[in-house]
């Protein structure tokens, strides 16, 4: 539902069918609502073919990368000897995403449930849910309803009182963005800053504490249960638009509207209704004129860009953005675009973890050219420095957060330009004081 | 650390890890398949006691996990919801990344900044009541503006909010 409103005609209601419905966070409460059936139907297939199901689902993962859920799981190796670890990435901290959250607050034992079905698919018998360290109520729910799964034999021993073993351990994290890139959080894990890992080594070969770890974000694993109930098929007809993104997705919403919160759709909804009938649209008097789709890592789309855009992985990526991770960021015709640029940048020049040189002197030059220019002392070619710049901090990096810094810059110039011009010329007063 | 540049405190220190604080530690150290993986644990442990974590608490820490002290210390400072320095015994924590700013969190800041008596970030109130950060995203970005007073999660709030809700913090 599109939490904290009503649930819209137009949602497709899965996951969030609880939110907001405090009994279905106790273990009696989810019980009451069919809790725990899709575990004992997993329990009662070989682990290879619960992988099967969710392969033929076609799940994706929902923390932004997209990549398919159950391909990921079958890399995993067989018969190997080795602990295996499940990693359940609560790290929450894509700008302009808050999914995650909800689901940890109001279905605490459905996520629990999902990380039981993939540990047994993929052998593990212990899982770690590492959770922000500022999300201090979700991490109060999920200790409280996994000291629950304990308590009543769903985890420990034997899952379910006759499956394998399996440990879960809720970890807290300290306030660190690139702990959700699924590398960084495996370092996190293991006691050491949070510097992502050059792969390979993929997680599936040597993953947390070296041995073969499989990372799903919460969204994903909250999906697992419902495909086991209710099968590849149906989750597979729940698709819009392309054939390749299936089921449903949560959309935060936030910025600029009426209505901001969450909204579970259907793969290929037209990014249009979301903002503008679910979500309601500008204040009053206010056109749209920008939206970053999904999270803050992504491009920047303009008004024109919006307009018939259907919201799947392949949709947003023909509208020359991405999906990611569903947060949408809404602008309205009062933005002031550069400072927003701006703000973005020095959101990734802080959280940085400094490794890489192109990330580290890039992101922080980026946030001083950005405040040259608000302060009124940008110069004529401060743009192309800026896109050299941006060009050098692209696909040069471990991983992807220098990208992410650039990516805003580069659409933000291509696509409201004049707004920089502005400040460039003086036709516009500075909106920092000068550096 | 040279001995001299130790303050008083810490001259007398106190360790954290006796009794039932190293027991937890212990059965924490079952769960994981190292002693490392306790590291953020066992710092949460020591700021939960101590408000901070000071260099000698960063020295009992690695000893207690079999790392040298530098290696505490670059963990720590990777981290920012680990105090290096005193705080006011409320740490007030203000998203103001992009969503909220949408949505005028800069002007929420300010009102905290006033109203508590700091007027500098990370100054704390000469009251030692407060001490105010500026955070990147906090993850509830549709319930802007959010704010993080110690553990207590306080969603939308405006300026006009901020003097009323300070009062349930001494």
């Amino acid at each position: 539902m599109g939490y904290p409103y009503p649930p819209d005609e137009k949602e497709t209601v899965v996951l969030s069918q609880y939110f907001g419905d405090e009994g279905a966070r106790s273990y009696q409460g989810w019980v009451k609502r069919g809790g725990y059936q899709a575990l004992e139907a997993a329990l009662a297939m070989e682990p290879g073919a619960v992988t099967d199901v969710v392969k033929a689902s076609g799940l994706r993962g929902r923390g932004g990368a997209g990549f398919p859920t159950g391909l990921k799981w079958s890399f995993m190796p067989k018969d190997s000897g080795k602990d295996h670890y499940l990693v359940c990435n609560a790290d929450e901290s894509e700008p302009g995403t808050f999914k995650d959250r909800e689901i940890m607050r109001w279905t605490p034992h459905g996520l629990i449930e999902g990380c039981a079905i993939a540990a047994y698919a993929i052998g593990a018998e212990c899982c770690y849910v590492y959770i922000r360290g500022e999300f201090t109520e979700p991490l109060a729910i999920m200790a409280k309803a996994v000291a629950e799964a304990y308590a009543n034999g769903v985890l420990g021993e034997k899952l379910l009182g006759t499956g394998p073993r399996l440990e879960m351990i809720i970890h807290r994290g300290a306030g660190a963005y690139i702990c959700g890139e699924e590398t960084g959080l495996m370092n996190s894990l293991e006691g050491r800053r949070g510097n992502p890992r050059i792969k390979p080594p993929f997680p599936a070969q040597a993953g947390v504490f070296g041995l073969p770890t499989t990372v799903n974000n919460v969204e994903t694993l909250a999906a697992v249960p419902h495909i086991i109930n209710r099968g590849a098929d149906w989750y597979q007809g729940i698709c819009l638009g392309n054939e390749k993104s299936t089921g449903t997705k949560l959309y935060s919403v936030c910025g600029h509207v009426q209505k901001p919160g969450n909204y579970e759709l259907a793969m290929g909804t037209p990014l249009e209704e979301l903002i503008f009938d679910m979500a309601g649209g500008m204040p009053p008097g206010r056109t749209l004129k920008a939206v970053i789709p999904g999270g803050s890592s992504v491009p920047i789309m303009d008004a024109e860009d919006v307009k018939g855009c259907l919201l799947d992985y392949e949709g947003v990526v023909e509208r020359g953005s991405m999906l990611g991770s569903g947060g949408v960021i809404v602008m309205d015709d009062s933005t002031d675009m550069v400072y927003q640029i701006y703000r973005l940048t020095r959101f990734y020049a802080h959280e940085s973890c400094a490794q890489c040189t192109q990330c580290r002197e890039g992101t922080a030059w980026t946030v001083k050219i950005l405040e040259r220019i608000l302060g009124g002392h940008g110069k004529e070619s401060d743009l192309d420095l800026l896109l050299d710049l941006a060009d050098n901090m692209t696909g040069t990096t471990i991983c992807v957060l220098s990208d992410s810094c650039a990516a805003p810059v580069v659409s933000g110039i291509a696509k409201f330009r004049s707004e920089f011009d502005a400040y460039l010329s003086g036709a516009r007063p500075p909106a920092l004081a000068a550096h | 650390m040279s001995t001299a540049g130790a303050s008083a405190s810490e001259t007398s220190y106190q360790p954290v890890f006796t009794g039932e604080t190293m027991a937890a530690l212990e059965t924490l150290f079952e769960r994981y398949p190292t002693k490392q993986a306790c590291m953020l644990p066992a710092l949460w442990m020591v700021q939960e006691a101590r408000g901070w974590i000071s260099e000698r608490a960063m020295a009992e820490v690695a000893e207690v996990i079999g790392v040298t002290p530098a290696y505490v210390k670059g963990v720590v400072t990777f981290y920012t919801m680990y105090h290096t320095h005193p705080v006011g015994r409320n740490v007030i924590q203000v998203c103001t990344t992009t969503p909220c700013s949408l949505c005028g969190a800069e002007a929420v800041l300010r009102t905290i900044l006033q109203e508590t008596g700091c007027e500098e970030l990370g100054r704390t109130s000469t009251d030692g009541r407060f001490t105010v950060q500026e955070v990147e995203c906090l993850g509830a970005c549709g319930f802007a503006t959010p704010i993080l007073v110690n553990d207590d999660f306080i969603e939308s709030v405006t300026p006009e909010r901020v003097a009323g809700l300070l009062e349930g913090y001494k």
